[in-house]
């Protein structure tokens, strides 16, 4: 499950600030807005293209962690209660590799330079 | 963001300061580029300088024009005190030129010397100018902290909030409850910090709080000076050195733990032989695995304020995605990957 803002909240954001400031407004300030705005099109497409099935995936991992059904959000919340209250531990056999797993890929969608991501995707043997 | 003086405020501040001038400096006191620079919400903070009859001195006000009270921000006088005590126990920080009074009509607030140097990241940790500077910025660090946290307790400023450990995870705590969207990252980090709470210090000292890339000025030669004290509270010494450890302080350099810029030995022994009582590495991690979380809970926090209208600005929604940065900064603490590839 990816976080928030989706990209599809992000999209329009975009599009308001490419007609209504980069259009009346050319100074240094707008110029880096311009690129932040640009690697927020490479997320929202990241997100397009990737989120689909790593959303597949977690949900066939929570499935297995919880023994239960549901959609994404219950099954986080589920997973997040259970965490807190001591049920599931980094004992539990596949949690650790489940929240590895899950914050790998928001990572390759919100920022795939991130160098702590790089490394950790080494150590994964990916 | 800058913006020139000519509409209405900024005028109003610019003919202010032209009146505190002319009585600071008789017969001189004209001011020259005064200038927004970016700050926080709560307060204002501009660069100008005074024509003092022996030149021009750059100075910088901190001011709040209305009162608008943060609940975690300690107060400009409170701000203005902290300075005079740190620059007293020998801390390089920015000297407090004059403290405002209604008289001046600038808002609450104060004025203090600008210090020339850097406190872009990725310019202190890249570029060659500051190469030896990086070499000695870890200990620099350690002693300026060492001396901060040796002010006297019984000196400090009443308004001063404690805030031990155990405030702090509960803070953390409402603050996940808040933003609503479960995150089993953060939910591990949060079950962790609870059940490896130190004990508080017996004596709480004088906290900074924000020590780290942005509030610290660095020259060639090394720190400067300890910029911004909004967030300076009562709390454990140890959790100074640790924000400063904290992984998105790295900017890239992840072998640095020390600001991209240093180990936590130098650290930690320019701490110890400038003062500082002896560290604890148990205790500084845990505030680090804090801090860390702090700071991706502040991230994920955004998506409300651009969301609601407050800040619907692009650049706000991506600090929001930056949260995922910090889930992977827990768990190389909490549940660190063993196997190199």
């Amino acid at each position: 499950m990816q976080d928030e803002p989706t990209a599809a909240e992000i999209l329009p954001a975009i599009a308001r600030f490419l007609r209504e400031t980069v259009t009346t407004d050319h100074s240094a300030h707008t110029m880096f807005q311009a690129r932040v705005a640009a690697n927020a099109v490479d997320l929202a497409a990241r997100e397009a293209a990737l989120a689909p099935g790593f959303d597949a995936e977690e949900k066939a991992r929570l499935k297995a962690l919880l023994g239960d059904e549901g959609d994404l959000l219950a099954l986080n919340r589920k997973l997040a209660d259970q965490i807190a209250d001591g049920t599931l531990t980094l004992d539990t056999p596949g949690l650790k590799a489940h929240l590895w797993a899950t914050s790998m890929a928001k990572l390759a969608v919100d920022q795939p330079a991130y160098a702590s991501y790089r490394r950790a995707v080494k150590r994964r043997g990916g | 963001m800058t913006s020139a003086p000519g509409d209405g405020p900024a005028a109003a501040l610019s003919a202010a300061l032209s009146s505190l001038g002319a009585r600071l400096f008789p017969g001189h006191g004209s001011v020259h580029d005064l200038r927004r620079l970016s700050g926080g919400a709560s307060q204002e903070t501009f660069a100008c300088s005074y024509e003092t009859g022996a030149g021009l001195r750059p100075l910088i006000l901190r001011r709040k024009p209305h009162e608008r009270v943060s609940a975690l921000a300690a107060g400009l006088e409170t701000e203005a005190e902290l300075l005079k005590l740190a620059a007293a126990a020998g801390a390089r920080v920015p000297a407090v030129f004059h403290v405002l009074t209604a008289d001046d009509g600038c808002g609450t607030g104060f004025i203090m010397d600008r210090l020339e140097g850097e406190t872009i990241p990725r310019k202190i940790l890249r570029d060659e100018r500051f190469s030896t500077a990086r070499a000695v910025l870890a200990r620099d660090c350690g002693e300026a902290l060492a001396l901060i946290h040796s002010v006297a307790p019984d000196h400090l400023p009443s308004a001063l909030r404690p805030a031990p450990g155990s405030a702090r995870v509960a803070e953390l705590q409402s603050a996940y409850a808040a933003i609503g969207r479960p995150n089993g990252v953060y939910a591990l980090a949060l079950r962790w910090l609870a059940d490896h709470l130190p004990d508080d210090p017996p004596q709480l000292s004088l906290v900074h709080g924000d020590f780290r890339h942005g509030n610290l000025m660095i020259d060639e030669n090394g720190l400067a000076g300890v910029l911004d004290w909004e967030l300076a509270h009562l709390g454990d010494p140890m959790e100074d050195l640790a924000w400063l450890c904290v992984p998105s302080w790295r900017f890239g350099e992840i072998e640095n733990p020390v600001g991209g810029f240093g180990q936590r030995e130098a650290l930690f022994a320019a701490y110890e032989a400038a003062g500082g009582q002896t560290v604890d590495p148990a205790r500084v991690r845990f505030w680090e695995v804090l801090g860390t979380l702090q700071w991706g809970l502040m991230c994920s926090g955004m998506a409300e304020v651009f969301r609601s209208g407050t800040d619907p600005s692009v650049e706000r929604a991506m600090i929001g995605r930056r949260a995922s940065e910090v889930e992977i900064d827990l768990l190389d603490y909490l549940a660190p990957l063993t196997s190199e590839a």
